[in-house]
């Protein structure tokens, strides 16, 4: 079958599993749109207002399916509007494909119109970049972008394809879904060496980040902490992938992790790290961090063992086998005094929580709670960025893997309305995003998706009227020198603005009209956004300050 | 601190320079030479990278090189079993007071002189890295008026090989 380059390029995404694409016209991708426009039967296309928004959408839809995310965009502005999404994927290893159209071949080089050199702007973002320039190796590039985007460590992989390779023609053959390549088998005798160090440890650790989402390490990472009677906490990353309510998990450690789970973390002997990388925001000082622990870090990824602390076992392997197999080598082990005292931490985490939760005024606490009385265990819970997003991550009930979408490593303020659109889009299911006024501000402009496709997103917005986290730090660290956090003055109307766009809001400024008030948001289908009004000094706690440890930690406000 | 050599075998394609030494710079690693270079094959190219660095930045480096795509052997040359080489063009200033200095230190070195003018004189000088800079310290005071160094090539001796598709 003889295609031409931009038919090539639709038919090679629909051969690779792709359903849904977004992304937004323009100049050089032209032809690719008519390609589209002539297969819609078979690929389906949403048009964001604005590329940005279209590549957080393509990242919640991957990390919501699992699946890679497609994004199409022009050359120029539409491929460099891209970069903070594709930087956002990278950083939180999304599998995703960002295809951009370029000008000829002929004006490459030519600072020729919306011309830019977007494979030398993503290289450090992305885990590869094709300029693709001739339709011989147009369909394999595509089928090589989709294996390197989902094998392994994932991540965002960009195709920028000039349009004269669109324009051209060249024979086509559909091939099969292009399988990921497995990262390798983890060695025996290392992991014999783990089941010996596990058997030694007198307070096992296990702690996991986003890679038992990605991996579907779920059951193992139960099996083997219920096995060795260890507690299980986690990255921001890896929410979700334990149910909130399972006994042995303590939710999130680091700069606003659990108190539990920070703590645990200190006084353990052993640490059993899977597909976590020890970022600063999860260790604090790296010097002071878990000093009475030895560590098992197990990855995908290679590169980071040893990358940011220093591990006493390192194994670079197929995380699921690897678990597996670690779990039949090791016998049932109890720890009485160390789920003793773990048992202590949690109450002690119990009465701080009381001690600093208001019962008076709508608390972030009170409106994640409520909101979540109308979710289901599969709801997709999207966030953007800030303080709002901390108390998602340590409140909200997450029951299945892949219902916390969220921007980790970029902590991209301005991620979640295309991230929920993308995560509607994939689930077809209710999908919340909560957020705050400073994140919904940056991209509200995709209210306009939302509402032109009527995706059943619940928009909660938690709004303090300041850019919260950074006011907080400025209260703590800064004398209070609240410079440029102050967002009074703007006077949006959120609930006139989704009138707007087409989308029923609903206002709550107080605690009596909460429950009743969200209830009636839920009942709806279409999208509802709601505008919360909450106290402007509402605090994220615990926090470990930056570069602190444990003993920093703060976990009362205090008289600031 | 020690000075690493690292050989990387990549594939013949454009931009890949670009993605070696990008990686580098985001990383923070520093580079004291790179050479890149065609090989036996037309498919691949050869860089080759030396550094100073402890081993938890030389296995940091490895590592994050072997996760690029183009790239296909990545070594750590063992010093002792290779043969390095740099090669150096160092034009002096030539008068009639430092000349018979230069001239037996270029004797010495076994190194020899490439361009002659009443003014001026040039020596190439080939050897390991220590060699060059000896030579260098050595003539340092006579003035040099410009240097140019290629960065140092390695290869390791007997049946081993970067690429390991490689056999006798």
């Amino acid at each position: 079958m003889i295609l031409t380059g931009a038919e090539i390029v639709v038919e090679t995404l629909i051969e690779q599993g792709c359903k849904t694409v977004f992304g937004y016209p323009g100049g050089q991708v032209i032809n690719l749109y008519d390609a589209l426009y002539t297969r819609s039967d078979r690929i389906q296309h949403i048009l964001t207002a604005h590329e940005q928004g279209a590549a957080h959408a393509a990242d919640g839809y991957a990390r919501a399916s699992g699946e890679v995310g497609v994004v199409i965009a022009t050359s120029g502005p539409g491929a460099t509007n891209l970069v903070t999404g594709i930087a956002t994927a990278y950083l939180d290893s999304v599998p995703m494909v960002a295809i951009t159209g370029n000008v000829p071949n002929s004006l490459i080089g030519k600072d020729s119109f919306q011309e830019v050199d977007i494979t030398g702007v993503t290289l450090p973002i992305t885990k590869h970049n094709f300029l693709v320039k001739s339709i011989d190796k147009l369909a394999d590039t595509i089928r090589e972008a989709f294996v390197i985007a989902k094998s392994g460590r994932p991540g965002p992989v960009l195709i920028d394809i000039p349009k004269d390779v669109q324009v051209a023609t060249y024979p086509y053959m559909a091939c099969p879904v292009a399988e990921k390549k497995m990262p390798k088998k983890a060695k025996g005798d290392k992991l014999s060496r783990a089941a010996q160090m596990i058997s030694e440890a007198k307070k096992p650790y296990v702690y996991f980040g986003g890679g038992a989402v990605s991996a579907d390490i779920s059951t193992e990472i139960i099996t083997l902490a219920t096995l060795i009677d260890a507690p299980v906490g986690c990255t921001m990353m890896g929410l979700s992938a334990v149910p909130v309510d399972h006994p042995r998990y303590l939710g999130m450690e680091g700069m606003h992790g659990h108190y539990a789970s920070s703590v645990a973390q200190d006084e353990a002997d052993l640490i059993i790290a899977i597909g976590a990388r020890f970022s600063d925001r999860a260790t604090g000082n790296v010097a002071k961090y878990a000093r009475k622990a030895k560590i098992i870090h197990i990855d995908a990824d290679g590169a980071e063992l040893n990358k940011n602390v220093s591990v006493e076992l390192g194994i670079e392997c197929d995380v699921k086998d690897a678990l597996q197999r670690l779990i039949s080598l090791l016998d049932e082990i109890k720890h009485p005094e160390w789920m003793a005292r773990i048992a202590e931490l949690k109450a002690e985490e119990q009465t701080q929580f009381e001690k600093v939760t208001a019962k008076d005024r709508i608390t972030p606490y009170a409106l994640i709670q409520e909101t979540a009385k109308h979710t289901q265990a599969d709801t997709p819970i999207v966030t953007d960025v800030g303080q709002h997003q901390m108390w998602v991550a340590q409140y909200y009930p997450f029951q299945n893997p892949r219902t916390f979408i969220s921007s980790g490593g970029l902590g991209t303020m301005g991620f979640g309305l295309g991230a929920a659109i993308g995560a509607a889009k994939a689930t077809g299911k209710r999908t919340v995003l909560f957020t705050g006024d400073g994140s919904f501000g940056m991209n509200l402009n995709e209210l306009a998706t939302v509402s032109a496709e009527n995706l059943p997103v619940v928009i909660v917005i938690m709004n303090n009227h300041v850019l919260g986290m950074v006011r907080q730090w400025q209260t703590l660290f800064f004398q209070k020198h609240y410079s440029n956090t102050d967002l009074h003055k703007r006077k949006t109307d959120f609930v006139k603005l989704a009138d707007a766009f087409g989308i029923r809001g609903y206002r709550i400024q107080d605690l009596s009209e909460l429950s009743d008030m969200i209830a009636k948001a839920f009942s709806e289908d279409s999208p509802v956004l709601i505008d919360c009004a909450i106290y402007e000094d509402e605090f994220v706690l615990p926090m470990l300050p930056p570069g602190g440890c444990i003993e920093d930690i703060i976990t009362e406000r205090g008289d600031q | 601190m020690e000075r690493f050599v690292i050989a990387i075998l990549v594939e013949n394609q454009p931009g890949i320079l670009t993605r070696v030494a990008s990686m580098f710079n985001r990383r923070g690693f520093n580079i004291d030479s790179l050479t890149v270079s065609e090989t036996e094959t037309h498919e691949y190219s050869r860089i080759t990278i030396s550094l100073t660095g402890d081993d938890a930045i030389c296995r940091q480096i490895v590592k994050q090189l072997k996760k690029l795509y183009n790239v296909k052997e990545v070594k750590v040359m063992d010093k002792p079993k290779s043969v390095l080489r740099e090669l150096a063009l160092i034009k002096l200033k030539n008068t009639p007071e430092t000349r018979q200095e230069i001239l037996s230190a270029v004797d010495i070195f076994r190194s020899k002189i490439v361009d002659f003018s009443p003014s001026t004189l040039c020596v190439e000088i080939t050897g390991e890295t220590s060699k060059i800079e000896a030579f260098i310290a050595l003539v340092e005071p006579l003035g040099i008026l410009e240097m140019c160094r290629t960065g140092v090539v390695a290869i390791e001796r007997g049946c081993h090989y970067l690429n390991s598709d490689t056999s006798l």
